[in-house]
């Protein structure tokens, strides 16, 4: 894997590209090790906490580590009238963690997010990107299986 | 400029020789692949190989029919094209069979034949123009959605593309920003504000280094045309850019769209890839000296970005937090240079205008709004997916005739337009045309075009407190009346649906939003309260009823749901009393059990353990309705 350094150094050039070096890093590593905030803030001249600021404003961004499956529910008016609650609560029982949390092993986090821009099949999760529609609270074993 | 022509005539023939063979074309949108396209497409190809079958297999985006992805058409020389719905993969070896093999559609299966040219029509298949869902929209802006390669510049060019930017480059600037003020096309992302106005400050504006921005970040819930169109159809969205970027005299664009659109972002990158190529974008653009580069910038999920300033603020990398306007960005944007941005559709519009002249695009529409608008439906609605109509059609049109009506038989409620921005519009006022001004007046708005669908057994109350939790999550908390004042309205709202709601509630309510209304930085924050004003107004006996009576009418909200047993249904099992963590369910054996409202927590365990359907709420209220439930009182 290539290091957060060599990463973020290929954005050096590109105008306002520190965002666009943390999504990269973000696809190497899943989220934003601490090194990233450093690393980017001498390369594009800013403060640290200004590259911090950048980091922790995006909810796309995650400072945090997360699991190897993020599950992003999506809490959203139309979502949650085809019944998004019941489908967050199946996740959590499912996974015994809450929304926000990453399960012990590491394998899965769980996030509520805003609209997704799949509502045509409400509702909706991603799985690492990837959108699943018109989900219920029964097909949650299954998905989870998906995720191996 | 004997390049584009050229082109046009080969990929004209290439295009044309398609049609000369047996195709199969699998809808691969996102909603498409989502439903299982991409397993469809597989099972296509894997049948084709096997059974040797001398076809053409090629993929197209969502064609609008969102509610029967995944689709597939299929069309044999000299015969319309067939579009079949809800395909799985044990479907194919019988419909490619049938339909090829023995030159019989699977007339069960068919949604729908388009006929392209003159091609035979099958007897007993809709045409697509008599089809419901159809035969109100005007396809424009979504002409080539579900019907051509979105990877293709082959069949972007075949069908009249690049033709617009052509003819552009041989005006002058003046007349092509004259010719977009003439057609009246107004902003799509939801403000309204004249295009052709825009870009003549932008061309006015003094300094030699000028952008043109594609803003993609479509974020309203409920909204996802932008999405569709940026799969579907990503070279006219280039086109536009282009054309715009010669009139005001810009030679970079960029597009800065979400990161939650992968594959938006990939096609969008194919597309620019092709048109480099070919001379239709880069230096020396078909010949003439106009330079222009386009670049894509993948938002990070922060919904505020789709405001202007805050998106260019994003594209310099910074946090994508609005500032104060003016300078307006057409004269102090990107960098600070002269920039003019606009949204997708608006974009998509161009080159149509530019091609059929203004007075076709002036044919459609309203005094005020003209063209056509794609809308998204969702939500408790029988027909979800996407659907350009011309401005003016009523929403009532929208939703019975293209929508097909409520899920499930159910009564309409409310339809949410406009996003968090916008409001609720409600049986009474489903006549209204749809312009910019007339929802405005009807205290929604436009917005993207997002049509959230209600029924009797969604809350208002609720409602708002979703689309109000959402721009008080999404707001930057740069400015104070944001961000405080969509927190203390949340609070209340969560208030009212827990059952603790005071009457002055309501009134710190509608004080609040006017002040939020008045006084905040950006577009998110003056308009974030108005889906609950537009609720207040047109609902308020369902606030009321939180607030007097501790009810939900709708029964959506669970905290106020009031859970109860039936005495003549209630066999005295006991189970419920097992099942409740509260301890709030008493009774003898063999007698009838008795809910104590004050103990029970409302979390529902006892309702599904009862094998005699003798507990009931109001949510799922009991059969036997002779005798109304009694209310707690507070």
């Amino acid at each position: 894997m290539a290091t957060i350094q060599d990463i973020i150094l290929s954005f050096r050039d590109k105008p306002g590209g520190i965002i666009e070096a943390y999504h990269a890093v973000q696809k190497a590593y899943n989220y934003l090790p601490e090194e990233t905030i450093a690393v980017a803030a001498e390369t594009f001249g800013v403060s640290e906490a200004q590259a911090f600021g950048v980091a922790t404003f995006y909810s796309y961004l995650s400072v945090a580590k997360r699991g190897k499956y993020v599950i992003r529910m999506c809490e959203s008016a139309p979502c949650h009238i085809a019944g998004a609650e019941a489908l967050i609560k199946a996740f959590e029982t499912a996974l015994r963690i809450k929304a926000g949390e990453t399960t012990a092993d590491g394998k899965f986090t769980l996030e509520l997010t805003e609209c997704v821009g799949q509502c045509q099949g409400t509702p909706v999760i991603t799985i690492n990107s990837v959108p699943y529609v018109n989900m219920n609270p029964e097909q949650v074993p299954a998905v989870l299986a998906l995720c191996q | 400029m004997g390049h584009l022509s050229e082109l046009h005539a080969r990929c004209t023939d290439q295009y044309i020789e398609k049609f000369n063979r047996s195709r199969v074309i699998v809808g691969l949108g996102t909603c498409g692949i989502a439903a299982g396209g991409d397993k469809v497409m597989a099972a296509i190809q894997h049948e084709a190989a096997s059974k040797n079958m001398h076809i053409d297999i090629d993929f197209t985006s969502c064609i609008g029919i969102c509610f029967r992805e995944p689709t597939v058409e299929i069309s044999l020389p000299g015969f319309a094209g067939v579009i079949y719905g809800d395909m799985t993969p044990d479907k194919v070896p019988y419909l490619l069979e049938s339909h090829i093999i023995n030159r019989h559609p699977v007339e069960e299966w068919a949604v729908m034949q388009i006929s392209e040219g003159s091609t035979a029509l099958y007897e007993n298949i809709t045409k697509m123009n008599d089809y419901p869902f159809y035969s109100k929209q005007v396809r424009t802006v979504t002409s080539r959605l579900g019907r051509t390669n979105p990877e293709s510049l082959t069949d972007y060019v075949a069908t009249d593309g690049y033709k617009a930017l052509e003819k552009a480059l041989s005006m002058q600037q003046l007349d092509i920003i004259e010719e977009i003020k003439k057609s009246g096309l107004r902003g799509r992302g939801g403000g309204g504000f004249p295009t052709g106005m825009k870009w003549g400050f932008v061309y006015q504006a003094v300094g030699a280094k000028k952008y043109v921005v594609c803003n993609a970040d479509e974020g309203d819930p409920g909204a996802f045309m932008d999405r569709s169109v940026l799969e579907g159809d990503p070279h006219s969205v280039l086109e536009g850019m282009a054309i715009c970027g010669y009139a005001v005299g810009a030679d970079e664009g960029y597009i800065f769209v979400r990161a939650e659109y992968p594959l938006a972002i990939k096609r969008l990158q194919t597309a620019i890839a092709q048109a480099e190529k070919y001379g239709l974008l880069g230096n020396n653009i078909l010949d003439t000296g106009f330079n222009f580069k386009i670049k894509i910038k993948a938002g990070a999920g922060a919904f505020v970005c789709g405001e202007e300033t805050a998106l260019l603020t994003s594209i310099e990398g910074n946090r994508g937090m609005p500032r104060v306007r003016p300078p307006f960005p057409a004269n102090q944007g990107l960098w600070g240079k002269p920039t003019n941005l606009n949204n997708v559709e608006t974009y998509v519009n161009v080159p149509f205008i530019i091609n059929r002249g203004s007075d076709w695009y002036t044919s459609m529409g309203t005094e005020e709004s003209k063209g056509s608008k794609v809308f998204c439906l969702t939500g408790k609605i029988n027909n979800t997916g996407l659907a350009e109509v011309p401005m003016g059609i009523s929403l009532r049109d929208i939703i019975y005739s293209v929508g097909g009506g409520i899920q499930n038989g159910k009564r309409f409620k409310a339809v949410q337009i406009g996003g968090p921005s916008g409001g609720c519009i409600r049986e009474e006022d489903l006549d209204l045309p749809v312009d910019y001004d007339s929802l405005t007046a009807a205290g929604a708005m436009m917005g993207s075009g997002g049509l959230v669908v209600m029924d009797e057994t969604t809350c208002m109350v609720d409602v708002a407190k979703f689309f109000l939790s959402f721009t008080q999550t999404e707001s930057c908390g740069k400015c104070t009346p944001c961000r405080e004042g969509t927190k203390r309205m949340l609070e209340i709202l969560n208030r009212l649906c827990s059952g603790a709601g005071r009457m002055e509630d309501l009134d710190t309510l509608e004080r609040l939003g006017r002040v939020v209304k008045n006084t905040a930085l950006c577009g998110l924050g003056q308009t974030c309260p108005n889906p609950i004003l537009s609720t207040i107004l047109y609902y308020r006996d369902e606030y009321l009823a939180h607030i007097q009576d501790k009810r939900c009418p709708a029964g959506a909200c669970s905290a106020l749901l009031v859970y109860q047993i039936d005495p003549d249904k209630c066999k005295g099992c006991s189970k419920c009393a097992k099942n409740c963590p509260a301890g709030a369910i008493t009774g003898g054996k063999k007698k009838p059990y008795f809910i104590d409202v004050d103990k029970c927590i409302k979390c529902g365990a006892c309702l599904p353990g009862c094998q005699f359907e003798a507990i009931y709420n109001d949510a799922a209220p009991h059969r036997n309705n002779c005798r109304p439930a009694t209310r707690r009182t507070a």
